[in-house]
């Protein structure tokens, strides 16, 4: 286990498995998130707080997750760059993509969104007023749903929003099929396929993500 | 002199086991004291520098690429041949040594080859043992194919890049001991003199062609693997570094070089296309088992090939040689061609070419089939010349491919200096006056897997270890000279470049002493060579200073090699008055074309030795007995 | 056809070096690459100048000694070709030429377009072989390879170590040279019995050597002349997690070291 942290290889492992792991949280946050359609999001959102010992248990195992995946990230582009000094007078690059050039950039904005976010919504330290901490529904549950409503009429909070999805579609559109690479679960009948399934699941979630603030920017959804 | 050969007395199929028997050991703990020069690193040097430093000797290994991966052994492409009959055809030991000596015309010893076809065996599993990944069929045993003229499938192959892999193995095996210290290597460093004490090899020195530093090495015996000298035609399909730089400073200091007039002209190159051409590529002989060779009847007819009715094509191999057609030895099949085309039915730029067409078998087997078998043959005569074989036929040329000759060595593979080793295309042991397709490889892996080990021991066990250093004056004066040598060189400062001087030796060599040849063209030869080896010294320049990296330099050290050796090849096939394999003299043939040879007065080896700058060499014979086969003439019709 | 080049002159390793231009005239479209810079050379000598050093050897596509970037791209752009196969007719006349050495941390400069790749070499050492002795091995036909796995192994083992792979990645890795060699000996049975020490001693001195990591950009693939497959570095990866809590050993069968003398 030593040599897999400090060997770069085997943290480039880490990467992958932290990164599919938050693959998997993501895919589950956003069928989540989809309670909104049908009415329920309130529920669901007070189910989920229903024992807090285990949302703090799951909220921990994420956030070390998350720190190995940002350090090691880190630290791998730093390896990386002092591996190439210098760049060629023109530059043709043939098969890498925009995104998996800027991993480290598409992550460090995720980063900065995700604090954003949790202060937003799950610590609700920005905009107080309308948190749903503050103001219960019908049922006396957290409201949620207003919460959500009242932010994403803003324009300046939807467009956050946004920026931080494209961040992330950018970052999986690279990074879903890479992890595969990584974990050693490609050949080469699988190597194409998973190159675009991991681009497409990557749109879909970029549109799964991207649905609720702009619905309810643009009125679909309204309280 | 009359040489010896030493080779063990008895039946031919014991004489190796008897040496082997008869040879001294080292103790395992005296082995590290004894140090081992290995110069080059191609099949026979990493199989001899990993085979010697697994046995516990110091060795220093030496190359002038940058890593031993690249040595020209690299691009052998069609296969290695052993006699394990897997196929059950009919072959062994005595066969492939039998088609061996026949292949070679009658020129080479019966021991050393029939001792080659015997360790062709070893080679195949230890090469399997490495990974090499030979092809193999579906039930996972080994694949064989015919190859080269053979009527046995007894060649082992991998894909086209046979050559490759086997020297990967060979590397892999090298690196491994350098790994573990036992070798030591260096690359970009290159051989420029051997130095002999008392009448034994005791060291060499070298140029660093990164610093230029001139250094010596001392040594308890010294290995030659450097190769082959073909690229004295300045157009082969050597490497461009494959020199006789390594060779030659060893016949200078008295080694004798064997039957240097033997040159082996490959019949299927990728013609010249224009003056700037720097080297000739090699399309795999493997093409003429499907391909059909031919060219115009009429001279000077410069339809398209497929506008030129059937009956008015000479498919002149099938005419000639009816038994091997398409098939027929290399020798016979590039002086042929060479024939046509001096003829004036060349096709092609300067009619410098015949045609190889796949016509015929696209319309029996399938163009996929084609593409399957040589598809990657295809691409390649495509990317050099933008035509696509599949529609129109290839054009293909002899070139300059392999040198049969080399230094003398003893069935020991040592030479006539003590301590004097010399291993792979470098010797002159095994392939007489022509060589078989797919034996070179074998040849360069016996000797350095198989062969050297046993020998080489018993010259050590004779000797003190470590009685010289490189500060001894002998390898003091051999430095002073390299450097007088190289300041020479840049003093000249005159208006044309070492590649002018290259090209018209090459030019010569081709017009007067390639194929064929006869008295008139080598004499020519003699007259024009010191002519532009006279200019040479007085006209060449060379940019920049021997103290860096300096290409023109190492090019100038090896052009100035080849300007005199040149000569001594000249002088070889001027003396030798027969034709035999690749060497053809026009004045000794049979009526029908046929190459005389003249067993009464030319069986024997022709070592030369070095007298001294202008000075006429001497030639010393080694007879060639043959207690084993009855000497035939090599009929291929 | 005449070209305009732009050609990386470094003197050595301390030099800082700078793009030089040279104009190119007279260029047939049947030269290869390099026989053009040979024209451009052989003018340069005429002149007193230092010709271009560039490494080169067989100019047949398999030794991987040629090495240069052409236009931003190792090896130039026609795939699948070393520049020693590459041919002018895959340029047109009054082209502009970017010519620049392989760039990478492992790979210092010696001069102009030559370049130290000995670091690969020494990645081999550490490990990429099988540990077989001289002699005392088995008749081939005793092992047994399924054809899809031979012929796999030889798609691997076709690399030619020329470091294109190197100078494409944007992070200088190696990957795709260890995949090659790892694969091709882990698809033998001959090969698997120390498949897992190769893999870790090679990756180790991958890192040691400087080399960055994979990022799974493929722009080795791309530019390899060989076409060595991607699917090859998942296998890497595949046997590197195989060899998970191996502790790795010295080989010290190599060579018979001190042997104690009995008495
Ligand atoms: C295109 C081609 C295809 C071929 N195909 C086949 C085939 O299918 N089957 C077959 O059997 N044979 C084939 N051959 C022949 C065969 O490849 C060679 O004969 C054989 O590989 C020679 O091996 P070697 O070890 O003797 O020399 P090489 O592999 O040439 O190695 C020479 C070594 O010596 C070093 N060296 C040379 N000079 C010096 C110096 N002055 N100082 C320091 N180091 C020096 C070099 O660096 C190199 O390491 C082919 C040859 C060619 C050219
Ligand atoms: C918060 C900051 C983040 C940073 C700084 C970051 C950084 C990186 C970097 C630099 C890489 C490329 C590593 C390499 O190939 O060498 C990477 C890969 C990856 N990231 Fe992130 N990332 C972040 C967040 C995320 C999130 C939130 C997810 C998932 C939802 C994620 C999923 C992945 C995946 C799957 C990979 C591919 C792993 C591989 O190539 O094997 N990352 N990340
Ligand atoms: S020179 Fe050998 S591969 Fe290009």
């Amino acid at each position: 286990m030593k040599s897999l942290i400090k060997n770069a290889a085997g943290r480039k492992i880490f990467m992958a498995v932290t990164g599919q792991l938050m693959v998997l949280f993501i895919i589950i946050h956003v069928i989540g998130n989809s309670t909104i359609y049908f009415g329920v999001l309130n529920s669901y959102a007070d189910h989920l707080h229903a024992v807090p010992f285990l949302l703090w248990v799951f909220r921990l195992v994420m956030l070390t997750v998350f720190l190995i995946h940002v350090l090691f990230g880190i630290l791998l582009t730093l390896d990386n760059c002092s591996a190439r000094p210098g760049s060629y007078a023109v530059r043709a690059y043939r098969q890498s993509t925009f995104a998996s050039r800027n991993m480290i950039w598409t992550g460090l904005l995720i980063c900065l969104f995700l604090f954003y976010h949790l202060l937003h919504f799950t610590f609700q330290i920005i905009r107080p007023e309308v948190s749903a901490g503050v103001n219960s529904d019908a049922m006396g549950r957290p409201d949620v749903f207003n919460m959500l409503v009242m932010n994403f009429q803003h324009f300046s909070v939807t467009l956050i929003y946004i920026l931080a999805i494209v961040a992330l579609v950018l970052h999986l559109s690279h990074g879903i099929q890479s992890s595969f690479q990584t974990l050693g679960l490609n050949n080469e009948r699988t190597l194409p396929v998973i190159t675009k399934g991991g681009s497409i699941v990557a749109y879909v979630l970029f549109f799964g993500y991207i649905a609720i603030p702009v619905m309810i920017f643009i009125g679909i959804l309204h309280g | 002199m009359i040489l010896d050969g030493k080779c063990p007395s008895g039946p031919l199929s014991e004489k190796w086991d008897k040496r082997r028997s008869e040879m001294r050991l080292i103790n395992p703990s005296n082995k590290r004291r004894y140090k081992i020069i290995v110069v080059g690193t191609g099949l026979a040097g990493a199989s001899a520098a990993a085979s010697l430093g697994e046995l516990g000797y110091n060795v220093e290994a030496f190359c002038y690429q940058d890593s031993p991966r690249r040595a020209h052994s690299i691009a052998a492409q069609g296969g290695i041949n052993a006699a394990k009959n897997y196929p059950n055809d009919g072959d062994g030991i005595y066969r492939l040594f039998y088609d061996t000596i026949k292949g070679g015309d009658f020129r080479s010893r019966e021991a050393n080859v029939y001792r080659l076809a015997q360790v062709s065996n070893n080679i195949i599993d230890q090469c399997v043992a490495q990974g090499v990944p030979f092809a193999r069929d579906y039930a996972g045993y080994l694949d064989n194919r015919s190859f080269g003229g053979a009527q046995v499938s007894r060649t082992f192959y991998a894909k086209g890049q046979t050559g490759q892999q086997l020297l990967l193995g060979a590397y892999s095996a090298l690196s491994r001991q350098i790994n573990a210290g036992s070798v030591r290597l260096h690359t970009r460093t290159e051989m420029l003199d051997l130095v002999v004490i008392e009448g034994e090899a005791r060291g060499i020195t070298v140029r660093d062609m990164i610093t230029g530093e001139i250094r010596s090495y001392a040594a308890d015996a010294v290995c030659l693997c450097s190769g082959g000298y073909i690229n004295v035609f300045c157009l082969s399909t050597n490497g461009m570094g494959s020199n006789v730089t390594a060779a030659y400073r060893a016949y200078k200091k008295g080694a004798f070089l064997a039957n240097p007039c033997f040159t082996q002209i490959h019949p299927t190159c990728i013609p010249v296309s224009g003056d700037h051409q720097s080297k000739l590529t090699l399309m795999s002989e493997s093409l003429r088992n499907d391909g059909r060779v031919w060219v115009p009847k009429k001279t000077g007819d410069n339809r398209s090939p497929r506008e030129i009715p059937e009956e008015e094509r000479d498919y002149y191999l099938e005419r000639k040689y009816p038994g091997f057609g398409n098939l027929a030895p290399r020798d016979i099949s590039s002086r042929a061609a060479k024939e046509v085309c001096d003829e004036g039915r060349g096709v092609g730029p300067g009619g410098r070419g015949v045609y190889l067409d796949f016509a015929g078998a696209i319309a029996r087997i399938g163009e996929s089939v084609i593409r399957q078998r040589y598809g990657n043959l295809f691409d390649m005569y495509e990317r050099i010349t933008g035509e696509n074989a599949y529609r129109q036929p290839m054009r293909i040329y002899p070139a300059p491919h392999y040198a049969m000759g080399g230094l003398w060595v003893d069935y020991n593979l040592e030479s006539n200096i003590r301590g004097l080793f010399v291993l792979g295309e470098a010797n002159f042991s095994d392939h007489g006056a022509n060589r078989l397709g797919a034996s070179a490889l074998m040849q360069g892996l016996g000797d350095g897997y198989f062969i050297i080990p046993y020998t080489i021991a018993d010259y050590l066990a004779q000797r003190t270890p470590g009685t010289v250093t490189s500060e001894h004056p002998e390898f003091r004066r051999s430095r002073d000279e390299r450097a007088v040598e190289i300041k020479r060189l840049f003093s000249i400062n005159g208006r044309k470049s070492v590649n002018d001087f290259y090209r018209e030796l090459g030019g010569v060599m081709w017009d007067y002493a390639g194929l064929p040849r006869s008295e008139e063209s080598l004499k020519k030869a003699l007259e024009l060579i010191p002519r532009i080896r006279a200019e040479f010294w007085e006209n060449v320049k060379i940019p920049g200073s021997g103290s860096e990296l300096n290409q023109e330099l190492e090019k100038a050290g090896r052009v100035a090699d080849f300007l005199e050796f040149g000569e001594l090849i000249t002088l070889d096939a001027l003396h030798r008055n027969e034709s035999c394999g690749s060497h053809f003299r026009v004045e000794y043939q049979m009526p029908d074309g046929e190459a005389r040879r003249d067993d009464e007065n030319f069986c024997y080896v022709g070592a030369w030795q070095y007298m001294g700058a202008d000075k006429m060499p001497e030639l010393h014979k080694e007879p060639l007995d043959f207690e084993n086969i009855q000497l035939s003439v090599r009929s291929y019709k | 056809m005449n070209l305009t080049l732009f050609v990386w002159r470094q003197k050595g390793p301390e030099d800082t070096g700078r793009l030089e231009r040279y104009e190119a005239g007279d260029i047939s479209t049947g030269m290869s690459f390099l026989e053009m810079l040979d024209v451009v050379n052989d003018k340069l000598i005429k002149n007193g100048e230092e010709p271009i050093a560039f490494d080169h050897d067989c100019r047949e596509g398999i030794c991987g000694t040629c090495s240069q970037v052409i236009n931003g791209v190792p090896h130039g752009p026609e795939g699948k070709t070393t520049v020693c196969q590459l041919h002018m007719r895959n340029f047109s006349d009054g082209d502009t030429i970017y010519i620049e050495p392989l760039k990478s941390k492992a790979f210092p400069v010696i001069s102009d377009l030559i370049v130290d790749r000995s670091a690969l070499d020494r990645i081999i050492q550490a490990g990429g072989y099988i540990s077989v002795h001289t002699g005392g091995v088995p008749d081939a036909n005793t092992i047994l390879v399924a054809k899809h796995d031979a012929d796999t192994a030889m798609d691997a083992a076709e690399c030619i170590g020329c470091g294109a792979c190197v100078a494409a990645c944007p992070n200088g890795s190696a990957m795709l040279f260890l995949a090659a060699r790892v694969s091709h000996l882990a698809m033998l049975p001959q090969g698997r019995v120390e498949a897992k020490r190769r893999v870790r001693s090679m990756i180790s001195a991958m890192s040691k050597e400087g080399f960055g990591n994979c990022s799974n950009h493929y722009e080795c693939h791309a530019v390899c002349p060989k076409g060595i497959k991607l699917s090859f570095i998942a296998k890497l990866n595949r046997e590197f997690i195989k060899a998970f809590g191996y502790v790795a050993e010295k080989d010290s069968a190599a060579r018979p070291a001190d042997v104690s003398i009995a008495d």
